[in-house]
């Protein structure tokens, strides 16, 4: 078999340069990002997934389709008709279906809605409000 | 040699407890509620997803670290494995003792408080430290030398990234903050595979023992091109999420690069078919064998996920749990098998031996199979709710799936009992010949 004739290392560096170009760009992201929320809606929200982290709920619902399979995803829970705030805290609270209760205190439950409501601010979860594209892709419908 | 194979026995023993905890999770998914149990499925899940994926990786690494010493001209730095093993035996604890107490506060597959991060991190920088002072000059390494050291660089590095969200700057833009996350959970699994992979070159070679294959041109522009994928093709885990779209362009075109893979095993499918042939008895190259064709199977899915006007039905559904179940188990948990078959016991004492463990073997591909095709049943079926096909509620949709369920339960129990058998007696194995590893220094 023929013998390697570029370096390993020369090609390893040029992607790993390339990889932190690309990373560096990512983490660069909530500079570019619109600010439509004030600063202390922001901080509440990210309270918010601390009491979703806190409480494993990934391990059964999902945000825009990344979680677990037990629950349903709720991104745009808060748009829901008939699910407004009194109920989602009902629904928490006492739990529903497969769902056991949780016992949050009062500024947990605020930070939680916050961040579902934040959630459903960045856009849609739901396939249907897209199209498949003949190239491969997908696009937002209006 | 010692810590190495303690290293080995530790990845044994959490495989076992992550095919156990995954087990009695397939049951809690149905049969009680999610929390009040001793153990409800919201610490089953972290559970069993920690425990298995920690084996793999730690497998991985033990195997690479007997390589290593047993190709090493003089062993040295062996006091740096010790200290390894030791970052991982505190992380374990802390982990899990944070999981059966309940107390999460980390994200998804590391739901463990983010302290316990901090040995695994070290553990890595110690284990490079080794792996560099053993492996000698980069110039004359072999493929399998180079997937093992990006694996462990490129572990740290997406480690080190997967906890920027304990920084507010990160934390505070949602969208920034899961875009960063599922960077790091796509592109970690790829550190991982470079290790996993690295171990089924190494195999490879000294099972043939054509030790040119290590340097090939072709190998080498295989590594390449899964290094490629490792940094650039993770965005299919997040194309319905409104991050920027170069980030899914990216994603979309480094994917389709993918298609070499598939095309060159289907080029080469005779000369695999003699291997086969040639290598079936020898117990650890069977585990290559079966990881070969999962490989298959598996890349053929991951491409059609990485399509993203597909992806837009799969993602969200156990069609994607299909494809991870058949990529960590298939995939990575055969190469840590085949791996530690060969440094454990590579040969049986008698033909009886042999007999039941084929048994074994083929037991557990068969139900990984099914257990991958109930999954996929659940899958499309969540699909088509979610494409609006069936107008029924979640709880209707979830009832639908019932049959599927009680397959998934049943295959989930046969591969069960069939891969821990396999890893309880390896482990078992590993404490009663203690000086196959030591003395059988070449196939």
């Amino acid at each position: 078999m023929p013998s390697v004739k570029v370096a390993p290392i020369t090609i390893f560096i040029m992607l790993s340069v390339l990889f932190l170009i690309y990373s560096v760009a990512i983490y660069l992201k909530p500079l570019r990002e619109k600010d439509h929320q004030k600063a202390t809606i922001q901080k509440q929200a990210a309270a918010g997934k601390d009491v979703w982290q806190k409480h494993n709920c990934h391990t059964c619902h999902q945000l825009y389709g990344l979680g677990g399979y037990l629950g349903p995803d709720v991104t745009n829970v808060t748009a829901k008709p008939g699910y407004s705030d009194a109920f989602l805290k009902a629904v928490i609270n006492n739990g529903m279906g497969l769902m056991p209760p949780f016992d949050l205190t009062n500024q947990e439950m605020e930070d939680l809605l916050v961040f579902l409501q934040s959630m459903n601010e960045t856009g849609t979860a739901n396939p249907q409000h897209y199209s498949p594209k003949i190239n491969g892709t997908f696009t937002l419908n209006d | 040699m010692k810590s190495g194979i303690w290293v080995l026995r530790l990845a044994l023993l959490l495989l076992f407890l992550g095919v156990l905890f995954g087990f009695l999770a397939s049951f809690a998914y149905r049969l009680s509620d999610a929390k009040s149990d001793f153990i409800g499925f919201l610490k089953l899940r972290p559970l069993h997803v920690t425990s298995a994926y920690f084996g793999i990786v730690l497998g991985g690494l033990a195997c690479v670290a007997l390589a290593i010493q047993r190709d090493a001209v003089q062993r040295s730095a062996t006091r740096l494995l010790k200290v390894h093993l030791l970052l991982w035996l505190v992380a374990l604890v802390g982990i899990f003792y944070s999981y059966l107490t309940g107390d999460f506060g980390g994200r998804e597959y590391w739901e463990f408080k983010p302290i316990w991060a901090l040995p695994i991190l070290l553990s890595y920088f110690v284990f490079l430290v080794y792996f560099l002072k053993n492996v000698g000059s980069y110039k004359s390494w072999p493929v399998y030398y180079w997937m093992w050291f990006t694996g462990i660089v490129f572990f740290a590095f997406i480690f080190i990234e997967n906890y920027l969200w304990l920084f507010p700057y990160f934390r505070e833009h949602l969208i920034a903050d899961m875009t960063i996350q599922w960077k790091v959970n796509g592109s970690i699994v790829g550190a991982v595979n470079q290790i996993i992979y690295g171990l089924a070159f190494y195999l490879m070679t000294k099972i043939s023992g054509n030790e040119k294959m290590g340097h090939s041109k072709l190998i080498f522009a295989m590594y390449f091109l899964g290094l490629f994928n490792l940094m650039f093709n993770w965005g299919h885990h997040i194309y319905i999420l409104p991050t920027d779209r170069y980030i899914h362009h990216i994603s979309y075109i480094v994917s389709m690069t993918e298609w070499v893979i598939l095309i060159r095993i289907f080029y080469n499918w005779n000369q695999q078919l003699n291997e086969n042939r040639t290598h079936y008895y020898f117990f650890p190259y069977r585990f290559l064998m079966a990881a070969d064709y999962w490989v298959i199977i598996n890349l053929a899915i991951a491409l059609l996920m990485s399509i993203p006007a597909f992806n837009l039905y799969t993602h969200g559904t156990q069609i994607t749990v299909a494809h991870a179940m058949g990529t960590t188990i298939g995939i990575n948990t055969m190469i840590v098998l085949g791996g530690a078959f060969y440094f454990i016991k590579p040969t049986f004492e008698s033909g009886k031996a042999l007999m039941r463990m084929t048994l074994v073997f083929w037991t557990t591909q068969i139900a990984l199979l099914l257990f991958l095709i109930t999954l996929a049943g659940m899958g499309i079926q969540r699909a088509l709710w979610q494409a609006g096909i069936s107008g029924a509620a979640f709880g209707q949709m979830m009832l639908k799936s019932r049959p599927w369920m009680i397959g998934f339960i049943i295959t989930g129990t046969l591969l069960f009992v069939s891969l821990a058998s396999v890893v309880l007696y390896l482990l078992f194995h590993s404490f009663k010949t203690k000086a196959t590893y030591q003395l059988h220094r070449k196939v």
